[in-house]
């Protein structure tokens, strides 16, 4: 199913794909000259969503950890940059804080609001605070080589944790009201003004595309090759003499550092960062984008997570009810039928063979690769 | 010595509604190794059969039975979720074994669609549909096996699913007809309202224990009791337990594993119709009473260690005791003179949700020391 991760031919240069490339190119140029605001500022939140689900497919169609659990990380970058905005547009308030702060008769900054003022450790925090806590966390159950199902339910469990632990500190972070982002000021402009919100599609555009090529070149040099060792076999790695935990912590403290930054780029786009984005389901539709796109290719990510959230939202607008009939069908569809997702399918020649299926293309009389020989027995 | 009591009642109490809960579960996962996050929308069918059973006992005609109406929703509620669930393990489930990761995420689409069904579809209809299913499924085993045999088979099947198809519809619209709250449908939360024996409290020792939650904890006991009998000492448990140990050796003596599938995963989701039971005893019934054990279910399972009933039983009281011990802050009332900082800290925690996040976090910190659980399964595999 992976294999064509695995091997490492030259690729040659070909028209196909720098056609494509113009194409992405021309759609994101126009983009913002085409597209209402409205529909520009809903592509922009997609494509921050897309970082994130780079991040899961590099854990989980990568290293194989299924994590529940991407929310925690995705909520505290969206929180870190919203303390900052809250924090850079309170002067005029009442003792220098936050305006809700005062619904709650705190009058003193929390302590770990502080170094929020400053707008170099914001952007280090965004994506060190939620790697920092992927990698606590990751490490804990890591060391005791819990894996596999019990991983995610673990991540599951943490996710509720947070949630609820964040739900329920309105003194600390407003709770269940979440942090408002978009009638903050940046550089003397309201962050919900059309022209920052552009601004913001270029920054999250140009994210996309560092993640990718950081993803890219992760898993194409050793330390993927490792990464893959641990989806496919990990005893066999372990008696290699590899330690497979600090591998998987290093991993899911970078993925837990992209949810980290899809989640600031999502906030100041959305206007707001609540619990709601640790909310148990939302966690398991990032997996979802992932699995629809393809698992173990990268574009497949990308792909899902933009291809899903704009069919969710023009659903929703036509008929309410019909989303979540869709969703749990493509559940249920892309497990059984569809395991690769379907860059994948795109990728393994499923065209071909559906078309050769239906009788268009005659079948190939002969093995086509040796390499198909006895694949099975390496799948398993 | 009072506050002994109450503490230990309320933990029992909480204990078992996680216990029925999460027995089904342990079943589905122990012995089967799948994932099912559709779990919690099975409890919400049976809470939601509940409620029809209610409306239907409230009708003139049957007026006089009205308070028997909890005892006949139990076995009702396992069919029902016992049938849904059956459907599922036939669709989808049975393509995905020994994939726990795929019937996650497979599991997780049903409990979406099951979630909007009970929203967009209304209730009757919903009954109509789950008896024809019921029927449906059981039709061909009530007949008698020689007319199953041959070319007829198909025939015969075929119309026992029109017959039961008929049937569904029928009772579909006799319901609508005669109660008209379920004839539409609704996402707004339905309430079952307990029969007079069942409200109020038994008073004893200056305490009084509330009669759902003693109504619960015995349901639990009988089920507990049940499937334990079940797994141990029938035939077909004994078969269930052989087709976990060595699926492939079982089959080549003659155990029908297919069978032994269905009827496990049936056994499990019947179980949480029972819980379904239960629950709708506790509070308001909504599409979305599912998600909030899903969880918590899932803790205990580990928590108990994989394949082990006693694990589970012990794990839910354990989790019950220990949050309402936080929750209620009854630290502060055993020990009232602690140190103002612990004070705080055991504030902080003292109410349902933080009595949540610090059980979980404990849960979390215990499997660092017991990384399998209460009750680990004995092996000599790699992967453990």
């Amino acid at each position: 199913m992976f294999e064509s991760f695995t091997t490492r031919t030259k690729q040659r240069f070909c028209w196909p794909q720098l056609l494509l490339w113009v194409v992405v190119i021309a759609v994101i140029v126009a983009a913002p000259v085409v597209l209402p605001v409205f529909r520009l500022n809903l592509l922009g939140r997609f494509l921050s969503l897309a970082i994130v689900a780079l991040g899961i497919d590099l854990i989980w169609g990568f290293t194989g950890l299924l994590s529940l659990g991407q929310g925690i990380f995705f909520a505290v970058g969206g929180y870190a940059a919203a303390m900052y905005l809250q924090l850079n547009s309170s002067e005029g308030q009442p003792n220098g804080i936050p305006e809700f702060f005062s619904l709650y008769g705190v009058d003193r900054l929390p302590f770990f609001w502080e170094p929020f003022h400053n707008p170099v450790f914001t952007l280090i925090a965004i994506w060190f605070v939620p790697a920092l806590l992927a990698a606590v966390l990751g490490n804990m159950v890591f060391r005791n080589r819990i894996k596999g199902v019990y991983f995610s339910i673990l991540t599951q469990a943490a996710l509720l944790v947070f949630f609820n632990f964040f739900n329920g500190q309105q003194k600390l972070i407003n709770g269940t009201n979440g942090l408002k982002t978009d009638v903050t000021q940046l550089f003397g402009q309201m962050i919900g003004s059309p022209e920052m919100q552009r601004g913001f599609f270029w920054l999250t555009c140009l994210m996309v595309f560092l993640t990718w090529f950081f993803v890219r070149w992760v898993v194409r040099g050793r330390f993927g090759d490792v990464l893959i060792a641990i989806r496919d076999d990990e005893p066999r790695l372990r008696f290699t003499g590899f330690n497979p935990t600090l591998f998987k912590t290093i991993v899911f403290a970078i993925a837990g550092g992209l949810a980290g930054i899809g989640g600031a780029l999502f906030t100041v786009q959305s206007g707001i960062v609540s619990p709601q984005y640790m909310a148990v389901p939302f966690s398991i539709e990032m997996v979802i984008w992932v699995a629809v796109g393809g698992r173990g290719t990268l574009v497949g990510a990308i792909f899902g997570a933009v291809a899903i959230m704009y069919t969710k939202s023009l659903v929703s607008e036509a008929w309410p009810q019909g989303w979540l009939f869709i969703q749990g069908g493509l559940f249920i569809l892309v497990v059984t039928a569809l395991p690769e997702g379907v860059i994948g399918w795109l990728k393994s020649d499923g065209p071909r063979n559906l078309l050769s299926r239906i009788g268009f293309v005659r079948p190939i009389g002969t093995y086509p690769q040796l390499e198909m020989d006895g694949q099975d027995e390496v799948q398993t | 010595m009072q506050l002994l009591f109450e503490s230990l009642f309320n933990g029992v109490a909480i204990g078992s509604v996680l216990l029925i809960a999460a027995l089904g579960l342990a079943i589905v996962f122990g012995l089967m190794g799948v994932i099912n996050l559709a779990h919690g929308e099975l409890i919400m069918l049976g809470a939601y059969t509940t409620y029809v059973v209610q409306l239907i006992f409230k009708l003139p005609a049957m007026q006089p039975l009205y308070s028997f109406y909890v005892l006949v929703a139990i076995p009702i509620a396992f069919i029902t979720s016992g049938v849904v669930g059956i459907l599922l393990e036939r669709t989808v489930i049975r393509r995905l074994y020994g994939n726990p990761l795929e019937t996650l995420l497979a599991t997780w689409g049903v409990s979406l669609i099951l979630q909007q069904f009970v929203r967009s579809v209304p209730l009757a209809q919903a009954a109509g549909l789950v008896l024809a299913l019921a029927l449906g499924f059981s039709l061909p085993l009530l007949l008698p096996q020689k007319l199953l045999q041959g070319s007829r088979n198909r025939l015969i099947r075929f119309g026992s699913w029109c017959l039961s198809a008929l049937v569904g519809v029928l009772f579909a619209s006799i319901l609508g007809s005669q109660i008209s709250r379920i004839a539409r449908a609704t996402s707004r939360n339905v309430d079952v309202t307990a029969p007079k024996w069942m409200r109020g409290g038994i008073e004893w020792m200056d305490l009084t224990f509330p009669v759902p939650r003693l109504v619960i904890i015995v349901i639990t006991i009988v089920a507990v009791l049940g499937v334990t009998w079940f797994l141990n000492r029938s035939v077909w448990g004994m078969r269930i337990r052989a087709v976990t140990q060595n699926r492939s050796m079982s089959d080549c003596l003659g155990i029908p594993t297919d069978t032994v599938d269905v009827l496990t995963f049936g056994i499990g989701s019947g179980l949480a119709g029972v819980a379904g039971v239960a629950v709708s005893l506790l509070g308001s019934v909504g599409p979305n009473v599912g998600t909030s054990y899903i969880v918590g279910c899932f803790m205990v399972v580990v928590l108990g260690g994989v394949g082990n009933l006693l694990g589970t039983v012990i794990a839910s009281f354990a989790i019950g005791l220990l949050t309402d011990l936080i929750g209620a802050g009854r630290l502060i009332t055993i020990w009232p003179d602690m140190p103002a900082p612990l004070e705080r800290v055991v504030q902080f925690f003292a109410t349902t949700s933080m009595a949540q996040v610090m059980v979980f976090a404990l849960i979390v910190v215990f499997l660092q020391f017991r990384p399998s659980g209460l009750f680990p399964q004995k092996g000599r595999m790699v992967e453990a």
